[in-house]
């Protein structure tokens, strides 16, 4: 086990290492001066000031050396600071992330307690009308932009019969999360109706993947009951890869919250990334990135972490 | 034993790789001939296990379904405006709106577009970057997937590290980042789609090919002499094809699902060009006046694409799995 834990963990750093190579290499593709997009088109009339920007930081230096510098911020917390918006970065992320977190934890934590008993009712009726229902919907829901979900949503709860409100919870900190609750439903709503899809699909080959398994027909022969079977044996062990798939989906959800909070006009990080993408403001973008990034990085590690302590065999291969 | 399955005397014209298996296939064929002699097989007319494939794949009728949604569609879009003639050009404000009436079947839009014309001329783009997206991604990920499986070691673990470095990123926002640097055209929009979603085919490939490279008949090539660009071109890419097909297809739903969203964030393709993300888009914004055709058709449209492509995606998988069962 310690074995399968340092190599796994040193995998993460260089995955990590990667990921600001990868992101800092693709932002300084930007066309153009970060001084001009800084301070103007005018001061192309001031090549001084240029100047002087780019010495005071750090953009007259080599790519290589721009990079380190970058790296040695990052690791100590430094994670930029927006010129545009006047503040820095990791100030910015403070009162955004937590309101991000908030609505990808519940909607997640909503769509595994939907999704799973779905997946197990799929599953053991099989290709039964119900089946074909749960399948059908998920396929529409899975295939269905996810903006066009939130609008109709809106149309439906807050235009046709106004019960919530069309936005999502505004102000500052996360206290308003709970004060204006009624606001958050639809967001969570509509992203984790996208999850269950998903989810749902994947717990339902799950569990058909085990059904098959001797220890069932051993179980059954020993005669104990379907009930009995499907909770204490085959539920069990269709959980496991589930742990992998939260893992793995980190980064799809990520990209879900990002239309729903444009679409409710969420203040969370999604919606800065947009707003800030929208106007090439490069040291937010490289912030988020970073973050999203180090967030998947560390999910898809505890999540095979999670799956080695559930599943000793998974240790064993591995190494 | 891996097999595409076509015997020698059967070219696939859907396979152009058949032919540079004829041979690997023909000692299948014989495995199979001697296990029917062994009385392991039940005897009868050995049938190729293309056609065992193919069968499966026709006998899901959800598969079948989705083939014929998107050839509709592709013939719809690619087609119907030579049948079908409309204003796309002129705005016109004095039709601006219209609801589904004579002349104009499903309205007109606020520029006083045919809404059904217009539906035609936005499926091609977002089926032309759907599909060559999810083309060119298919390529680089096999190619890669097949290099670092083939070779393994460091080149294995560096590149699959870089893959995972990029999986790390959610795509929404590598995109968002790209499009914001550089002005979204359609060649464009398919170089970055592809760009971001050519890593899931290099793992799945990368596995494949680990298992591939240490058969008889890529080790057979190598003792007569055969070249490592030869193994991964000829053997391990070409074997690996079904569940690259399958991947193919679900990349497609993918591609198209990533324009939609671009067009709804404004960071899609640029006016007068539009897809059909673009027009639901634009809908949207009349959700709360009831121009329900405005939005509804797209909507439509976009719905019954990717579903297609998820149907016939999963028939495959079904279909493939048919073969692998006889590995």
């Amino acid at each position: 086990m310690a074995v399968f834990l340092i190599r796994r963990v040193l995998q993460a750093l260089v995955v990590l290492l990667l990921v600001t190579v990868i992101t800092f290499a693709l932002l300084r593709m930007i066309p153009g001066n970060v001084a001009v997009a800084i301070m103007g088109p005018g001061v192309y009339r001031d090549p001084a000031a240029i100047k002087l920007f780019d010495t005071t930081y750090g953009f007259d230096k080599p790519w290589y050396t721009q990079y380190l510098i970058w790296l040695g911020h990052l690791v100590r917390g430094n994670l930029g600071y927006s010129w545009k918006l006047n503040q820095s970065v990791a100030s910015l992320l403070g009162t955004r992330l937590p309101k991000t977190i908030a609505l990808v934890g519940i909607s997640t934590i909503l769509a595994l307690i939907v999704a799973v008993p779905i997946g197990v009712i799929q599953a053991v009726r099989r290709n039964k009308l119900l089946d074909h229902v749960f399948n059908g919907s998920s396929t529409l829901f899975y295939a269905m932009p996810s903006f066009l979900l939130g609008i109709l949503l809106i149309l439906v709860f807050a235009i046709k019969i106004p019960i919530l409100p069309a936005e999502g919870p505004q102000g500052e900190g996360l206290g308003v999360i709970f004060t204006q609750f009624n606001a958050l439903i639809l967001p969570i709503l509509s992203l984790a109706l996208i999850t269950i899809a998903l989810f749902s699909r994947y717990m339902r080959s799950s569990v058909l993947d085990n059904i098959t398994e001797d220890y069932v027909r051993t179980a059954k022969a020993k005669g104990a009951s379907e009930r009995r079977i499907l909770i204490r044996h085959v539920l069990r062990n269709s959980l496991i890869p589930i742990a992998t798939l939260l893992g793995l989906s980190l980064p799809g959800i990520l990209s879900g919250a990002l239309i729903t909070e444009a679409v409710f006009n969420y203040p969370g990080m999604g919606l800065l990334f947009y707003q800030e993408a929208q106007s090439s403001d490069y040291p937010v973008l490289l912030g988020v990135t970073v973050v999203v990034a180090v967030a998947t990085v560390v999910g898809s590690l505890l999540a095979d972490v999670t799956y080695a302590v559930l599943d000793p065999r998974v240790r064993y291969v591995s190494q | 034993m891996s097999i595409i399955g076509i015997p020698p005397e059967m070219p696939d014209p859907d396979n152009p790789s058949a032919v540079g298996l004829a041979t690997v296939s023909q000692s299948v064929e014989t495995e199979e001939q001697r296990e029917v002699a062994a009385g392991i097989l039940p005897a009868g007319k050995p049938r190729s296990t293309f056609r065992r494939g193919l069968e499966v794949f026709l006998e899901n009728k959800l598969a079948v379904t989705g083939v014929g949604i998107f050839v509709f569609m592709l013939v719809f879009c690619f087609l119907g405006p030579l049948v079908y003639h409309s204003n796309q050009t002129v705005v016109n404000f004095s039709s601006q709106t219209l609801p589904p009436g004579a002349g104009h079947p499903l309205g007109t839009d606020d520029n006083g577009f045919d809404v059904l014309g217009r539906l035609m001329i936005a499926g091609q783009i977002s089926l032309e970057v759907g599909m060559a997206a999810a083309l060119l991604a298919t390529v680089v990920g096999v190619l890669w997937g097949a290099v670092a499986g083939y070779f393994g070691g460091v080149l294995d673990a560096v590149m699959m590290r870089v893959v995972d470095a990029a999986l790390s990123i959610p795509i929404l926002f590598l995109l968002l980042v790209v499009v914001s640097l550089v002005t979204p055209t359609e060649p464009i929009l398919i170089l970055v789609i592809a760009l971001t979603s050519w890593l899931t085919t290099a793992r799945l490939v990368r596995g494949e090919a680990l298992s591939l490279r240490t058969r008889d008949y890529v080790q057979a090539m190598k003792v007569m002499g055969g070249g490592s660009a030869r193994a991964v071109l000829r053997h391990i890419a070409p074997n690996a094809i079904g569940t690259i097909m399958v991947n193919a297809t679900f990349q497609v739903a993918d591609a198209i699902a990533f324009i939609v969203a671009l067009s709804y964030l404004g960071l899609g393709i640029r006016p007068p060009q539009e897809d059909w993300g673009g027009m639901l888009s634009k809908g949207v914004q009349y959700v709360s006046t009831g121009y329900w055709w405005l939005i509804f058709p797209a909507g439509l449209c976009i719905i019954l694409v990717i579903t297609a492509a998820i149907f016939i995606g999963e028939g495959l998988r079904d279909a493939v799995e048919v073969r692998l069962q006889r590995r």
